[in-house]
């Protein structure tokens, strides 16, 4: 048991090292940086508004890292948001229920996850290129509900979502722990995480073995959706109204760079959703701090761009590889269990 | 006498270790100008792990080499083929995407103008591989190509640019008579030429035909380097295995009752891959199946295991016609499947080896299902004692073991999701003389329980020993059938000849 922990940290202690180094770096900076209160039962405080501030991207990440798993990428993520705020916005202000709202909301989020999925697992388009189309067409569909204006509403239900709070934690930070740790578990308890990593390292020998490949692709693409969907309503929700231009706009970049500073390979096959929140989390917390350190915004991409390429540098084979004799001892000269015998 | 400047390549001492294991212990190894130098030993024994260190693929930790009596040190294989050492490895390593042409001369292109002169080539290319007797449209993909031939493309590769020593592991698995023959005769020139060659292989009789000296590695050891005319067959596989094998695959056919009636195949075929065939499989029956390369052998098992969905003809089980449309409804049905491609078809590299072995079982239950980890860790370690899978634990990358022990690992993968009717595509391919006689009686003992076997093998003598009957194969066609006392090496020789002699005619 205590060893299955001190894997699952190894595996982890990477995107650990990086967020600690990242926020001790902007709390020497800014000392009140660590601070938090509790106002009206509310936690207040520059770390928690990183949680929050971070949730749609927290959200993509943890789908798209099945998709990444799968040897895919979802790059409409983006877009979904925006359509699915849309969607929801505009089902609110025509007289819809909060809860026929949200349900329509997440369907259409599925929808076009298996739009993505059937794409890519049936009609065998590669996803860089399937998940495009979607991509580019996406922001029109959402223009068009929108009528190209931004879609504004004054639900309390559906403005709870985004500015609310539950167990003192804001609502988006809610949502995102439940269902991602709702989704690790789904996918490590069941036999689907070991099926979706073997798809994502060879296909045909997975197919050959009698995984359902086609099924497991579209599930992917289509938890990736419901993701983006959910990613849209909480954005939504917080500008209290539907922007069909600017929802979303590049976070698919954002949660396949988190993906990636999570050390899932972009190659398929093994991967952690713990890593990628971490990853996601990263991100936002560079974003924070570059913000509050008031540097010229044109610095602000360079300086990100920076700080991620040291990550994945320490993350890197070679650079492991060099330091992995300073720090593991020889084991080769051992005999092996077999050898002994 | 024998002095050192006799040898045009010398590896001293060369250490190699990986996380768990000790793949090479001081090794030493001296090759000779002029001589086919086999280097033998069980699976994951080092052979491909000393061919690596060679060539700069791995790094070594210890040792030196020197190329005709200076030391060298090939920091990649690009390094290596500079200095001359042309190397073939285990793993097909060329490039699917990029056509014939483009593969035989990577980092070589002829130029014109400093452009790629694609026409000289292309003519290049069609001259190198027209040695080989093969005829083929150089500007395709390699990747359209089977197997076998992009080993030939292969070994083309390495011998054109092999200045002073050409390294082969394992070239001949996947080739067949015809093609060892030629791939042999090339062997002996560049051995005229006074190149030193290195050959690993599992085929014994191939050891003897072409090879004058042998060293034979064990668990990471050099046992011994001998005279190939000094040392016996009996005591060159004591040196491999560290005793006396029991006995060899017994060439002696023992009869079997007849079982039930349960497989019927009626005009089961897919076009351009195999014209239909008739075929029935009674329970507790090895149906080998015999034929050239190209004849339509792994098309014929593609389509029974519904890898390729058969476009005319029915299946039935015990009477009922059931649906083998895909790889998951035959698997339904309990058939298995082990594939002639392990890389590409077989083995899920990142994976475990544990994770390998529970793949199928896994599929078939469904991801609602999931196997316990205490027993997949009892059915991995159950197949890794029982196959002898040499690997340090089950948690291993199967990706890192040697080419038979994935081989093997693959076998367990079937196994384990105890079928009854298994299809085996080049079970032995790659796979030591020790695990090879392990195997054949594997698949007797399976017969013995009940299954249905389809084999499918190069190796006619493996064939004879554990088949009850053979189709012979020929244009993708089902040409003939051999039963009871017709099999034997030399019928099923004549069955394939007859049925070339009747093309030709
Ligand atoms: N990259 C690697 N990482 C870890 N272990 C490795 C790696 N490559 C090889 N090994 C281990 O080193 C040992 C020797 O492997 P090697 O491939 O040299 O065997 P081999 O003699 O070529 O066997 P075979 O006949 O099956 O091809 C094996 O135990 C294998 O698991
Ligand atoms: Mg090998």
């Amino acid at each position: 048991m205590t060893s299955t922990v001190r894997t699952y940290l190894g595996r982890l202690l990477p995107q650990l090292i990086a967020l600690t180094i990242i926020i001790a770096a902007i709390s020497i900076i800014f000392p009140g940086f660590l601070n938090l209160q509790i106002q009206n039962g509310r936690l207040y405080g520059s770390l928690v508004d990183i949680l929050n501030r971070g949730a749609p991207v927290v959200l993509l990440a943890i789908g798209m890292t099945v998709v990444i798993a799968t040897k895919g990428i979802d790059l409409s993520v983006g877009a979904v948001m925006a359509i699915c705020g849309a969607v929801s916005a505009s089902l609110i202000t025509s007289g819809h229920s909060l809860a026929e709202t949200l349900l329509i909301t997440l369907a259409v989020g599925i929808l076009c996850g298996i739009w993505n999925g059937i794409l890519v697992a049936v009609l065998d388009i590669q996803p860089i290129i399937a998940t495009l189309v979607l991509m580019v067409a996406g922001r029109g569909i959402a223009q068009l509900i929108t009528e190209g204006a931004i879609l504004t509403f004054n639900d309390p239900g559906l403005i709870f979502i985004g500015s609310g709070s539950f167990a003192g934690l804001p609502m988006p930070v809610v949502i995102w722990l439940v269902f991602g740790v709702l989704v690790a578990l789904v996918v490590r308890q069941t036999a689907l995480g070991m099926l979706v990593e073997a798809v994502g390292v060879n296909r045909e020998a997975s197919t050959l073995s009698g995984v359902f490949t086609p099924v497991l692709l579209i599930a992917a693409y289509v938890l990736s959706g419901l993701c983006a969907a959910i990613a849209g309503v909480i954005a939504a929700a917080d500008i209290k109204g539907a922007d069909a231009n600017n929802a979303g706009l590049w976070l698919e970049l954002d949660a396949i760079l988190a993906v990636v500073v999570g050390g899932t390979s972009l190659l398929g096959g093994r991967f952690s959703i713990a890593a990628s929140v971490l990853g996601a989390i990263i991100i936002q917390a560079i974003n924070t701090g570059i913000l509050l350190s008031g540097f010229p915004p044109e610095f602000n991409l360079i300086i990100k761009a920076a700080i991620i390429v040291f990550i994945l540098v320490l993350q890197s084979p070679r650079f492991r590889a060099a330091f992995a004799f300073v720090s593991i001892p020889r084991v080769a000269g051992k005999p092996t269990e077999r050898e002994a015998k | 006498m024998q002095t050192s400047s006799d040898n045009i390549l010398s590896a001293v001492r060369i250490e190699k270790g990986f996380p768990g294991t000790k793949a090479l212990d001081k090794v030493d190894f001296h090759l000779r100008r002029g001589e086919v130098h086999a280097l033998l030993g069980e699976n994951g024994a080092g052979k491909s792990t000393l061919i690596k260190c060679l060539t700069g693929a791995y790094r070594r930790d210890g040792g030196s080499i020197l190329l005709d009596g200076a030391e060298v040190d090939p920091r990649d294989t690009f390094d290596a083929q500079r200095l001359g050492i042309g190397t073939v490895y285990q793993e097909v390593n060329l490039l699917p995407n990029l056509t014939v042409a483009e593969n035989l001369f990577l980092g070589r292109q002829p130029r014109r103008f400093g452009m790629v002169d694609t026409r000289t080539m292309n003519r290049k290319a069609r001259e190198l591989l027209a040695e080989y007797e093969l005829d083929l449209d150089v500007t395709r993909d390699l990747a359209s190509f089977s197997v076998a031939i992009q080993q030939v493309v292969a070994i083309a590769r390495a011998v054109d640019l092999s200045g002073k020593v050409l390294i082969l592991d394992e070239p001949t698995a996947s080739l067949d008579a015809h093609e060892v023959a030629m791939l042999f005769r090339i062997v002996r020139r560049l051995k005229a030429r006074g190149l030193g060659i290195i050959f690993i292989t599992h085929f014994l009789e191939q050891v003897y035909e072409i090879s004058d000296r042998i060293t034979v590695l064990r668990n990471g050891q050099l046992v011994g380097t001998r005279d190939t005319s000094d040392l016996s067959r009996r005591d060159l596989i004591a040196m491999m295995i560290g005793r006396e094998l029991a006995a060899e695959i017994h060439s002696a056919r023992t009869e079997v009752a007849e079982g039930r009636l349960r497989y019927r195949f009626r005009n089961y075929g897919r076009r351009g891959r195999i014209n239909p065939f008739d075929l029935d499989v009674r329970a507790g029956e090895v149906v080998g199946i015999a034929g050239l390369l190209g004849s339509g052998r792994t098309e014929t098992a593609d389509v029974l295991f519904g890898a390729h969905r058969a476009d005319s003809g029915t299946a039935e089980i015990d009477g009922q016609t059931v649906d083998l449309s895909s790889p998951r409804a035959a698997i339904r049905q309990k058939f298995g499947f082990c594939p002639e491609d392990r890389k590409t078809d077989g083995i899920v590299g990142d994976l475990s080896v544990r994770e390998n072995i529970v793949l199928a079982l896994q599929a078939r239950r469904g991801w609602t299902r999931p196997i316990s980890r205490a027993e997949q860790n009892r059915l991995a370690d159950q197949y890794i004692r029982a196959l002898d899978i040499r690997t340090p634990d089950r948690e291993k990358p199967i990706k890192l073991l040697s080419g038979g022990n994935q081989q093997k690992a693959i076998l367990a993968r079937w196994l384990a999701t105890e079928p009854e009717f298994l299809i085996l595509d080049e079970p032995t391919r790659g796979i030591d003389v020790g695990a090879h006689a392990e195997i054949v009686r594997l698949i007797e003992s399976l017969r013995e329980k009940g299954l249905s076997l389809i084999v499918i093998s190069s190796e006619i003598e493996e064939l004879v020993a554990y088949s009850t009957r053979v189709v012979v194969l020929r244009d993708r066609t089902h040409v003939a059938e051999l039963g009871g006392d017709r099999i034997t090496a030399h019928q099923i020789v004549e069955a394939i000849a007859a049925a070339n002699e009747r093309e030709a005619s």
